[in-house]
């Protein structure tokens, strides 16, 4: 006998055995039983039949969950009772084929859904993260990595992602490798989240496998790369990461994993991280590629939070990573450019169009001049107001 | 039974309980004519100063109890109500049978009154119908039909004589020998007792019972003892701690925050910011009252007064001077209990001053924004908010169709619950006509009743989600697919919805179990 799934709100949890008799038999015990009990019921046989397989007795405790939730826990369960057996219980997609993600885009808030938790999924947009990240590493225990591939691959088909980026963190290479054809195959990813990075050969060597890979199930996209650095070597080797492949859209900082590295105790200051993170921020930095800060993780501390992200910006950060939808809005606050920084960066633009209208090589605001870098980081402070809604007056 | 149409195309029985029924026949349409119910005229001769006797016992009998008689009740100690469980016991003991049973409102702890109905005690129950006893009357097990009223209709329907209470039962924290009562004192301290007013004003035959008798004059008189005829001393009449309601705590559940920030930021920018309003307890309504006290607070400006259910978070705001007044129903947690006894702007309403629609005005026809939850909304605006998608009854109208009549009537939950649609293409039971719902607020997408065309003008601007309501019954679907319906049999009727002004506006048929 196998079991599946939790017993918790809108998940399901399947015990399944093979049964003497000549037919499956399902039980169902369902919170939304009088409204989808039979439902449920026809679902599995449905999907039974499909298979080549003895009959099989599975009792049912659902909490609601949803189809896709339902079919990648039956589809977990019966490769846990026969694990050789080939086959997916797929759900119909819910969207048509996706344009290409931008590489350069907002990643202000990245936020981690456990996943294995579909109650913590279904709902994740509608806290508009710039990005959402189904997790397959830390948050999913070691005996449910397989039920939670499947259902973040059955999430991915399915879910509305709303405006967030899609992003799904794999498990650490090289088994995070074992991950993709999943993931893949849905053609519902835009960004893969590498955990524990530490050297720019495995992340050139990853983007090779997924550009193959994609290659050959025909997928025409690119798949962005997230690499995260929490080990002392990572923050070492942060520069040769970043520059490792064109696909690496930014660089982020685990806090948790790297204090352990280093053998110090995180603290609500994090001098212990503060060279850390300033040397990803020049790896990166000098890579072309924007860094993103680690997760905030007391999630009742508001103002913690408002000052850990001041700080990150001020580090040179671009993003931070939250565990809790609250984080969200206050994260977006903490990036939000002053009112003083956009006059400052429309002046700038103003000028600097004017230059180029006149053809001339230098930029000059008054009697400064101003050097390209600065152009661009006008140029960039410009887009981000906008997502602000700040407007020229 | 001969059903016939009403109004809204619902099949209603014209006939229940032995009493002719008026089918509903549009907001305003039926107009009551006579006068209103009057109890026989008493004479001090029969009244002793001291009105106490010695067992509710002897006060039923002395009430002259017998069967088929109508006894109402109040449910302000709500779960912690500790006098209707032993008075049926007491009154299938005394072997009277064929009662009907009219509380303001039951809860979870009244599950054994199943077994009153069970043996013929009870014949049937004219209130709410919730968990158990209302599986019991959906499965068609009830001897007689349930009649469904708003807490404004029971005031209606007793003012009207359309329900005739012989014994008005009034559990009360504090009460004198002449019957004088109040709830703001005592062990049992539950708040108002206006929900006993009417019980009070029409019943033949009124019983106080307390666990607190203070020397007359028992002050404030809330019942005044003018209209009480026995009192009854029992030595505890409710459990403090259940007495105030589970559902003051501020929902953690971000979904609901969101749902709540969304009711704050409609609230202002359709130009009601700073109008009273209607709290009640319940996840998303505590928090709204947050996140638009911050704005109040942001923008200067302050509502003249408040409709309670009042909870601590209402109390600290008439503290802090952001609202003028409470105007209280009912109090749900202690400190809503304090403040009513303590402070002279924490007013006490009844639902004859806030509800009653049979009157010259009432209270909720001055709130300027309610907020309210349902079970289902259909695409029409039509509500619903005592059965669940599966047909069962599952809540009491309570308050619900009272406060329709604000100037913005806000429905707002969650799209879905454990996978169960809100939003439906036809709502099983119709407790509120689609007239009266200005705006649906959910997670997904908020949408204005198409009749309030100023409103949508109002928010044509808005970054809010602002959608038409097929669209949240299409995005509802689309995510939890469409649920079986239930079977019912629609020859045997099991409880009516009345609406305010007494009408019947739907009916709960039987659910035939497999």
């Amino acid at each position: 006998m196998v079991s599946v799934g939790r017993d918790s709100k809108e998940d399901i949890f399947l015990k399944i055995e093979k049964e003497e008799g000549q037919q499956h038999i399902i039980e169902i015990e369902s919170s939304v039983k009088n409204l989808f009990g039979k439902h449920i019921k026809e679902l599995i046989l449905e999907n039974l039949k499909k298979l080549d397989i003895p009959p099989l007795r599975i009792d049912v405790k659902d909490n609601g969950a949803l189809d896709f939730v339902i079919l990648a826990r039956l589809e977990a369960g019966i490769k846990r009772l026969f694990p050789d057996l080939k086959f997916k219980f797929l759900p119909e997609k819910s969207f048509e084929d996706r344009i290409q993600a931008p590489k350069e885009r907002p990643r202000r808030s990245r936020l981690y859904v456990p996943g294995n938790q579909p109650d913590l999924m279904i709902n994740a947009y509608l806290f508009k993260p710039d990005g959402i990240i189904l997790d397959l590493e830390d948050s999913v225990a070691p005996s449910e990595k397989d039920a939670a591939l499947i259902l973040v691959r059955n999430a991915l088909m399915v879910l509305d992602f709303g405006q967030s980026e899609r992003m799904v963190r794999i498990n650490q290479l090289p088994k995070g490798l074992k991950d993709l054809p999943e993931i893949l195959e849905t053609d519902g990813v835009d960004c893969i989240l590498v955990p524990k990075a530490e050297r720019g050969e495995d992340i050139g060597q990853l983007s090779l496998f997924i550009k193959e890979y994609l290659n050959k199930i025909g997928v025409v996209r690119n798949i962005w790369l997230m690499p995260i650095i929490e080990s002392a070597l990572g923050v070492l080797k942060a520069y040769e990461i970043a520059s490792s492949c064109p696909e690496v859209c930014s660089l982020a900082f685990g806090a948790e994993d790297f204090t352990k590295d280093i053998g110090a105790q995180r603290t609500r200051e994090g001098r212990e991280s503060f060279v850390a993170r300033s040397m990803l921020v020049l790896g990166a930095r000098a890579a072309g590629v924007p860094p993103i800060d680690t997760v905030f993780s007391d999630v009742e501390d508001m103002e913690g939070l408002l000052s850990s992200v001041k700080e990150a910006q001020a580090l040179g950060f671009e993003g931070k990573g939250c565990i809790h939808p609250r984080q969200i809005e206050v994260i977006h606050k903490g990036f939000k450019p002053t009112e003083e920084e956009f006059q400052w960066a429309l002046k700038v633009k103003k000028a600097y169009e004017e230059a180029k209208e006149k053809g001339l090589g230098v930029v000059a605001l008054g009697t400064k001049m101003i050097d390209p870098p600065v152009v661009e980081r006008a140029l960039k402070l410009i887009k981000l107001a906008e997502i602000y809604g700040m407007k020229e007056a | 039974m001969e059903l016939v149409k009403n109004s809204l195309g619902r099949l209603v029985p014209q006939e229940v309980n032995g009493k002719r029924q008026i089918p509903f026949k549009g907001i305003g349409a039926h107009k009551p004519e006579g006068r209103k119910w009057s109890p026989p005229i008493p004479s001090n001769s029969d009244y002793p100063k001291d009105k106490r006797v010695s067992s509710l016992k002897e006060a039923l009998e002395k009430c002259g109890i017998r069967d088929g008689m109508t006894i109402g009740i109040h449910h302000h100690f709500r779960d912690g109500d500790l006098v209707i469980n032993p008075l049926f016991d007491l009154i299938s003991e005394m072997g009277i049978k064929d009662i009907t049973f009219a509380p303001t409102a039951l809860f979870p702890t009244h599950e054994p009154l199943i077994n009153h109905l069970e043996s013929g005690v009870i014949h049937h129950i004219e209130g709410s119908m919730n968990g158990p006893i209302g599986r019991f009357c959906t499965e068609g097990k009830m001897r007689g039909i349930g009649v469904l009223r708003s807490h404004g209709g029971r005031w209606q329907a007793i003012q009207d004589g359309e329900l005739k209470i012989d014994i008005g039962i009034i559990p009360a924290p504090a009460a004198d020998i002449m019957g004088n009562a109040n709830g703001v004192q005592g062990p049992s301290a539950c708040g108002p007792l206006g929900f006993a007013l009417a019980d009070a004003t029409f019943a033949d035959k009124v019983i106080v019972i307390t666990d607190n008798l203070v020397p007359f004059p028992c002050v404030p008189w809330e019942i005044p003892g003018m209209l009480v005829d026995y009192v009854v001393e029992a030595e505890k009449i409710g459990i403090p701690e259940k007495i105030v309601s589970g559902t003051t705590q501020i929902t953690k559940s971000p979904t609901r925050l969101l749902i709540a920030q969304y009711i704050a930021q409609f609230i202002e920018e359709a130009g009601y910011l700073g109008a009273s309003f209607q709290a009640g307890a319940g996840g998303i309504s505590l928090a709204f009252v947050q996140f638009l006290a911050e704005r109040m607070k942001a923008k200067g400006v302050k509502a003249p007064f408040a409709r309670g259910g009042s909870t601590k978070f209402l109390v600290d705001l008439l503290n802090e001077g952001l609202i003028g007044y409470i105007l209280d129903g009912q109090s749900f947690d202690l400190d809503g209990v304090k403040s009513l006894r303590d402070n002279p702007k924490h007013i006490s309403t009844s639902p004859f001053t806030s509800y009653n629609y049979h009157s010259k005005g009432n209270f909720a026809n001055y709130v300027g924004v309610s907020v309210l939850g349902a079970t289902e909304v259909d695409i029409n605006f039509c509500a619903n908010v005592v059965t669940h998608s599966d047909g069962y009854l599952l809540h009491g109208i309570g308050g619900w169709q009272n406060t329709l009549f604000a100037d913005l009537t806000i429905l707002a939950f969650p799209l879905f619950r454990g996978r169960i649609p809100i939003v439906v293409e036809e709502v099983t039971t119709v407790c509120a006509p689609p007239e009266l719902i200005d705006v649906v607020i959910t997670e997904r997408g908020i949408a204005i009743n198409p009749k309030r065309e100023d409103l949508i003008e109002r928010m044509k601007n808005s970054n809010l989600p602002i959608v038409k309501i097929e669209d949240l019954y299409h995005i509802a679907k689309k995510i939890c697919g469409t649920p079986e319906k239930p079977k019912i049999n629609k020859e045997k009727p099991v409880a009516i919805i009345k609406w305010v002004d007494g009408t019947v506006i739907d009916t709960v048929f039987q659910i035939i179990k497999e």
